[in-house]
């Protein structure tokens, strides 16, 4: 049964790849190109009308209004009545490590067993050859971070960007943070939990689950400050959060919780980052003044109480933009990442300036994720990570991505779902428009 | 040591017997003639008639008579009864006495597949179907519970198994300590019902709409069981037997109870109906039912609330219930609606007095308080011949109290249950509490602070001069003998024990003997001095009977008064008309009546509120063809592979949030499915967002009706495996699939030919019915469905036995039989662009919408999603993104065409004159992800106003401010609180939900409404 099984599984792969397996990664760039006449924005906030970018070797050596002093030897792109945009930057996602959500196990490789695996690395399960990476680096989406989930300490992240041959490829920082879920009370769907007399309560089980955090914790800084007898591979991977190499991403939502990662951290001397914060409109000051950044997860999402306003998750960056919190944005899941740019634009109609939106996800995503040196705005020496869109590429109507550079590559946008659009427009002889 | 007691117990009842001529007697006979004559009293005779200075009169068991100025014959014993009352005793409707504790389901991962019932005996298939349980075959009276009932009042009780759908009988026993042979007031008092399957292990029903599909077939076989000699069936013979009985079914909230009263109404019976308590809710449609309701004093705790960010957890309906709960006697009684109170649900029975004076306080009257505990479980158990009211050859149940029975000083003296006496606190018995001054070797100089009532003293103690102290003690009495101890700490430290009696009543003295912490005696004695300071007594405060007002739906933005329709003009806006104009630019809309009644430019306002809608777009509302909001107890009865007899209109939930915000992302129309556990689901039912009516008014009027079926992984249960055993239900392939339905509709067939010729001798089937409704076309199928190769199927299968698929939803590969789906008139209902989260929707594409619109079949947007359902105007964009369709045709995709494959295109889905006014106004581009609903019209009706809404939400935050400062107040007044818990918010379904591992225990449908 099992036999007959993997072989319909290789025959239905066989099939699904016959398009996707064309689509290869993009040559590195051989020559300038410069993209003329389009309305640039650069990430930050700044909006460039008619304005130009040029950039060379995978770096962006000019960006500038009107028209370039020098096109010799570039290929130049006109791009007139378009708009250019940042490689949008997709934090906090299980892209890649994910197929099949449900129903085909051995495609999903996000959760290790165990509660404690700080040591555990996303970046190796990264598949680059996921059917899923095209369709959503067709909307814009040029990098991301490929996180690990489960268990209490999930384990360490990397940013990869989403053209790539192979993982190794594909990094673009390495080890860049370690994932914890602030433990929680679960629970009961309907009612409070019944606790039987001398049986644990969910609250004490949460509280034991703490002091197993705090206990590796603790431990490991004391680890990470004398060279120790015997390696500890959990250590190991921890110390980085110590000297300050890599940030704790805590998945924190209630207000309650988020108090309590945030001085977690502060006890301990640990860059944080709150990822969720659903709750962190009640804890704006605590964030501001400790300068932890959230890493909100969805607005296109229910509130968590039915009392709350209805379209409290609209205006969450908003609440968070004007108490000065620093914060960026994410999706859910992997395939869904392709919204990542609707859910940006969702903030617009509630508050949010619609280059406030675009830098969640980019300039903010990048600060947060520490890859701003290098990307997640359009400046000068910057790699060239970007994309242009026949419209405004946070709103579904006008967001048409026609060519993206990764690092100056110019890159295949085709994936299977155009393929199969276009094998059976064929088959019914429609227009394809 | 147990059998010892039991010794003990039937000694303790053979002390003297009643005359029972059947049984033989061991030992010299001891027959007392039980003749009392209690005088002097006042009599409450019922809730109309009170004679003062009357006599009661009691023989063995009976009442000889009740009135004033009765000659007492010889050989009564007398007793005065000068100053005191006497109440008839009361009667709690609703009880578990004398039966064994209820067993319950254990959860256990072992569960097996069990179809159908395996319990031996010539009973019914489901287990939850069991009538033949009867209460006097099981009952057996228990002295220990019987206690506690007394020292309430009680003198009789009904008594019912609370397990299972159909329950079987109930007895109305009296609490006396008789054999059980002569405790039974009514053997056969009611027949008792629910929708909670209980211990039952037979997997159906799983849901809440399985137990009212099985209600519903049950009446049906019942009926045909008289009519047929094939099968002996003792289930349904009990059922039919039982329908001359009352009908007791128990309900949880209001909602429940209108689930119930449609089944009642459905087959012409009258329901009396056990609720949480909770009529003030939907107290309008209660009092509609006409039913009466035996109602609990459960009032919820106040919360823990000093944490502000732990008390977000308490829902807006718990504070409101917390509030109104103990009002709701007093509305009831307002309301006019006949209702018996009960004790059940009382986690100490102490709380019952202490609740029912709360219900008081808060308006319930003392007529109507007697009434509910005495004439009217007695009229609605059929025993008010015997108990309920003070009347010749009446029971001798009967109370003799201090005062009026509903006053907070009254104190219970004795409850006499078939003329035999209880004493709950000895009528001779005076109030001892005061002050005493205490004499005696070495306690000269104390006081003693007595404060309380007989049956529970309290003592405090205080000493005054050089050795100072102050301490509380123990005190107890027992009749005329009292016993006490305390701890004067210095001088001596240590225990003093004192016991002694009252030696004289005026004034009170108690006299007795002491010993000493050293072990030396002495005699004691303490004369009263002075009453107990005011101060000092416990005088409650008036507690704050201000009750915010009853929200219509009982949630979150729920509206004091539901909104109504209005006349409006929308001046100058972009109108998407999805009609031949297309979308006219500066044009008006008016509306009326909760009709469209013009669309076009520069319409006359006449007497309509004008509003400006320049910059605004105007589109029909959004209409969610694939939805599972709203909708309570299980949204899957996936128990078996065909449940077309389960109906997603008994199960509507109208305080369910998610109809609030979906208004607010401009939804107004809603198909709400059956989930995708079986081949062949439910029942489904198109409702509108009306916020605030009754579930059976969102109903979309005159809609055909639809059927879910469903195909592929979830229907062959790949994705999930029941606990702890492989999967048996048939189908587990896409094979079986295709015979199920095939099987199924062959069945269908056969049924109505052999209907057609006897009849109703063929019993009447009502998961066939619907097949057959299908096969007619008047029920229309809309199938969940992803891959090619069953959808091929399923056409196939239709095409063979002659019935069509109106609607295949989620569809996701649709657009590789797009040509057959044409040629065969199919609609398509997908995602805009979900994918890759199971195996079969690995080739599900963005541009399946397009291509079924470009190949010219009815295609629709739907969500499936309660998130996504308030945003499918983005999701009709997506359109645009993926094959550039064009905006108007997009927008058809969540508005019109949903509309058109529901068949209520003639109502909904354009903007069109004579059409519902269901209507949105957008603030820019509808397609946009920038755009918002700022308005939603539902029939006219102005459900949603972002600005209002903003208001509505201070609203709320003040009412829920106000309500936990009240909270607070109770606290520090001493009101018990209970810490906030989790779990209170409603579960969300799509359609893969399956409740709990497939088959929970249906009284988890009850803790789930009231968890909301």
């Amino acid at each position: 049964m099992k036999k007959i099984l993997i072989f319909g599984g290789l025959l239905l792969g066989t099939v699904l790849t016959y398009g996707q397996a064309t689509i290869s990664p993009a040559k590195p760039q051989s020559k300038p190109i410069i993209i003329t006449g389009a309305t640039i924005h650069v990430g930050n906030g700044q909006v460039i009308n008619n304005g130009y970018i040029a950039f060379d070797k995978g770096k962006i050596t000019a960006v500038g209004e009107g028209s370039p002093s020098n096109t010799s030897g570039a290929d130049v792109i006109n791009a007139t009545g378009k708009q250019v945009y940042p490689g949008f930057i997709c934090p906090v996602t299980t892209l890649g490590l994910i197929e099949i959500e449900e129903g085909a196990k051995g495609t999903v490789d996000n959760e290790e067993t165990g509660e404690l695996n700080p040591n555990v690395r996303s970046l190796i399960a990264y598949n680059t050859d996921s059917k899923v990476i095209p369709t959503v680096r067709s909307n814009g989406i040029l990098l991301a971070q490929p996180t690990p989930e489960g268990g209490t300490l999930s384990g360490q992240s990397s940013v990869v960007q989403l053209d790539a041959w192979n993982w190794e490829d594909a990094a673009y920082k390495t080890d860049i943070a370690v994932h914890l879920n602030w433990p929680i009370v679960r629970a009961g769907r309907r009612r409070a939990a019944i606790v039987l007399p001398g049986a644990e309560s969910p609250d004490e089980a949460r509280l034991k689950q703490l002091d197993e955090v705090n206990n590796l914790f603790t431990a490991a800084k004391a680890y990470a400050e004398a060279k120790p007898e015997t390696i500890n591979l959990k250590f190991e991977a921890l110390k980085g959060l110590f000297t300050g190499s890599k940030k704790l991403f805590i998945n924190a939502d209630g207000a309650k919780e988020i108090i309590e990662a945030v001085s977690f951290a502060n006890k301990l001397g640990i860059k944080a980052v709150i990822v969720g914060g659903k709750e962190s409109y009640l804890v704006t000051n605590l964030l501001k003044q400790n300068n932890v950044p959230v890493i909100i997860r969805e607005t296109q999402t229910l509130p968590a109480r039915d009392e709350d306003d209805v379209y409290l998750p609209y205006k969450l960056p908003k609440i968070l933009q004007d108490a000065g919190v620093e914060y960026g944005l994410t999706g859910i899941g992997f395939w869904r990442q392709r919204n990542l740019p609707f859910e940006a634009g969702q903030a617009v109609g509630y508050g949010l300036t619609k280059e406030q939106a675009l830098s969640m996800i980019t300039i903010n995503n990048a600060k947060i994720l520490g890859i701003d040196k290098t990307t997640g705005t359009l400046e000068k020496g910057k790699d060239a990570n970007l994309f242009i869109s026949e419209g405004d590429a946070l709103d579904m109507l006008t967001l048409n991505v026609e060519s993206a550079f990764i690092q100056g590559r110019n890159i295949n946008l085709d994936n299977l779902h155009k393929q199969l659009y276009k094998k059976f427009s064929d088959k019914y002889g429609l227009k394809i428009e | 040591m147990k059998k010892f007691l039991l010794c003990g117990f039937a000694a303790l009842l053979c002390n003297f017997a009643r005359a029972q001529q059947t049984f033989p007697v061991n030992g010299v006979q001891d027959i007392r003639p039980g003749l009392y004559a209690f005088t002097n009293a006042t009599i409450v005779v019922n809730s109309q008639q009170t004679i003062p200075n009357g006599t009661l009169l009691i023989k063995d068991r009976v009442i000889e008579s009740v009135g004033a100025g009765t000659a007492i014959p010889k050989g009564y014993v007398v007793v005065d009864l000068k100053g005191k009352y006497i109440y008839p005793s009361l009667i709690d409707a609703y009880t578990s006495y004398g039966l064994p504790d209820a067993p319950r389901q254990a959860f256990t991962f072992n569960r097996t597949i069990t179809p159908v019932s395996t319990k031996p005996g010539a009973y019914g298939w489901n287990e939850a179907i069991r009538p033949e349980m009867n209460v006097k075959s099981i009952f057996h009276a228990d002295g220990e519970k019987a206690e506690a009932f007394k020292k309430n009042g009680f003198g009789a009780v009904q008594s019912l198994i609370h397990d299972g759908i159909a329950r079987g009988t109930s007895v109305v026993a009296t609490l006396g300590d008789e054999r059980d042979n002569l405790v039974m007031l009514n053997d056969e008092a009611a027949a008792n019902y629910s929708f909670s399957k209980g211990t039952a292990v037979t997997n159906y029903p799983s849901s809440l709409m399985g137990s009212i599909a099985l209600v519903r077939q049950t009446y049906l076989d019942a009926q045909w069981y008289g009519s047929q000699k094939e099968e002996y069936n003792i289930s349904l013979a009990e059922f039919n037997r039982e329908q001359n009985l009352p009908q007791i079914f128990e309900s949880t909230d209001p909602l429940m109870t209108l689930r119930a009263d449609k089944i009642a109404k459905e087959f012409g019976k009258k329901y009396i109906y056990k609720t949480d308590g909770e009529e003030y809710r939907r107290l309008d449609a209660m009092k509609a039912t006409g039913s009466s309701f035996i109602i609990p004093l459960t009032f919820p705790e106040a919360f823990d609330v000093e944490d502000p960010l732990q008390a977000r957890k308490i829902s807006y309906e718990q504070l409101k219930d917390w509030e109104l709960a103990p009002n709701n006697p007093a509305i009831m009684e307002k309301t006019g609606i006949r209702f018996a109170l009960t004790s059940y649900g009382l986690t100490n029975p102490r709380d019952f007095w202490t609740n029912l004076r709360t219900a008081m306080d808060h308006g319930l009257s003392e007529t109507q308080a007697l009434k509910s505990l005495t004439e009217i479980p007695a009229e609605m158990l059929g025993v008010s011949d015997k108990v309920g009211s003070l009347a010749k050859g009446k029971m001798a149940n009967f109370l003799i109290t201090s005062d009026d029975l509903f006053k907070k000083e009254n104190v219970i003296y004795e409850n006499w249950v078939e003329g035999r006496q209880y004493i709950v606190n000895r009528v001779s018995a005076i109030n001892l509490a005061g002050t005493y001054k205490l004499s005696g070797n070495g306690l000269a100089g104390v006081t003693l602070r007595i404060t309380g009532n007989p049956g529970s003293y309290e003592l405090g103690v205080q000493r005054s001069g050089t050795d100072s102290t102050r301490a509380r003690g123990t005190f107890i009495r027992t009749g005329d003998m009292v016993n006490l101890y305390f701890d004067l700490k210095n001088n001596p430290a240590g225990t003093i024990r004192l016991n002694g009696y009252i030696s004289s009543t005026s004034p009170v003295t108690l006299t007795g003997g002491a010993i000493l912490p050293d072990g030396t005696s002495t005699n004691w004695s303490a004369t009263y001095s002075d009453p107990v300071p005011a101060s000092e007594k416990k005088e409650p405060t008036k507690p704050n009977l201000t009750a915010g007002p009853v929200v219509y739906p009982f949630a979150a933005f729920g509206n004091a008064e539901i909104p109504k329709a209005e006349t409006v003009l929308f001046k100058n806006a972009t109108v998407w008309t999805n009609e031949k104009d297309g979308i006219l630019k500066n044009a008006d809309v008016l509306i009326e009546n909760g009709k469209i009644k013009a669309v076009g430019k520069n319409l006359p306002a006449g007497n309509a509120k004008v509003i400006d809608a320049t910059g605004k777009h105007i589109t029909a509302g959004i209409v969610d063809e694939h939805s599972h909001i709203a909708a309570t107890g299980g949204i899957n009865e996936g128990t078996q592979a065909v449940t077309s007899e389960v109906r997603i209109g008994d199960v509507l939930d109208s305080e369910d949030i998610n109809l609030y915000r979906q208004l607010a992302g401009g939804v107004t129309t809603s198909h709400i499915l059956h989930g995708s556990a079986n081949p062949i689901g439910g029942q489904t039912m198109l409702i509108k967002h009306r916020w605030g009516v009754l579930p059976e008014e969102m109903k979309l009027e005159g809609a055909p009706g639809f059927i879910k079926f469903a195909l592929g992984e979830n229907v062959k249960q790949s994705n999930f495996s029941l606990p702890g055993g492989p999967n048996t239900r048939f189908p587990q392939s896409r094979m079986g699939v295709e015979q199920v339905y095939v099987d199924a509709f062959t069945r269908a067939k056969e049924y109505e030919a052999a209907r057609a010729v006897k009849g109703n001798h063929v019993r009447r089937d009502l998961e066939l019915d619907a097949l057959v409704e299908i096969l007619h076309d008047t029920r229309h199928i809309t199938c969940h469905s992803y891959v090619q190769s069953e959808i091929n199927m399923l056409i196939h299968v239709a095409d063979s036995m002659g019935f069509k698929v109106n609607t295949f939803t989620h569809i996701l590969e649709g657009y590789k039989v797009a040509d057959k789906m044409k040629a065969h008139g199919i609609a398509g209902s997908t995602f805009s662009d979900w994918w890759a989260y199971k195996s079969e929707v690995s080739e599900a594409i963005p541009y399946n919408g397009k291509i079924m619109h470009d190949m010219g079949i009815t295609t629709a947007f739907n969500s499936d999603d309660e998130e996504m359902a308030r945003r499918l105007n983005q999701e009709a964009g997506k359109a645009v993104t993926y094959g550039h369709m064009s905006e108007e045709e997009a927008l058809k995709l969540v508005t019109l065409n949903p509309a058109k494959m529901l068949h209520v295109d003639n109502k909904i889905g354009s903007l069109k004159a004579g059409k519902d006014a269901d209507l949105v106004v957008w603030s820019t581009d509808p397609l946009s992800i920038y755009a918002v609903a700022e308005k939603t019209y539902v029939d006219g009706v102005p459900y949603w106003d972002y600005d209002k809404d903003a208001a509505k939400q201070k609203e709320l935050k003040a009412d829920e401010g106000r309500i936990i400062e009240k909270m607070i107040e109770a606290k520090n007044k001493g009101a018990a609180v209970q810490p906030v818990g989790g779990g209170r918010r409603r579960p969300v379904y799509d359609c893969d939900t399956i409740e709990d591992g497939a088959y929970v225990v249906a009284d988890d449908y009850n803790g789930m409404a009231k968890s909301k």
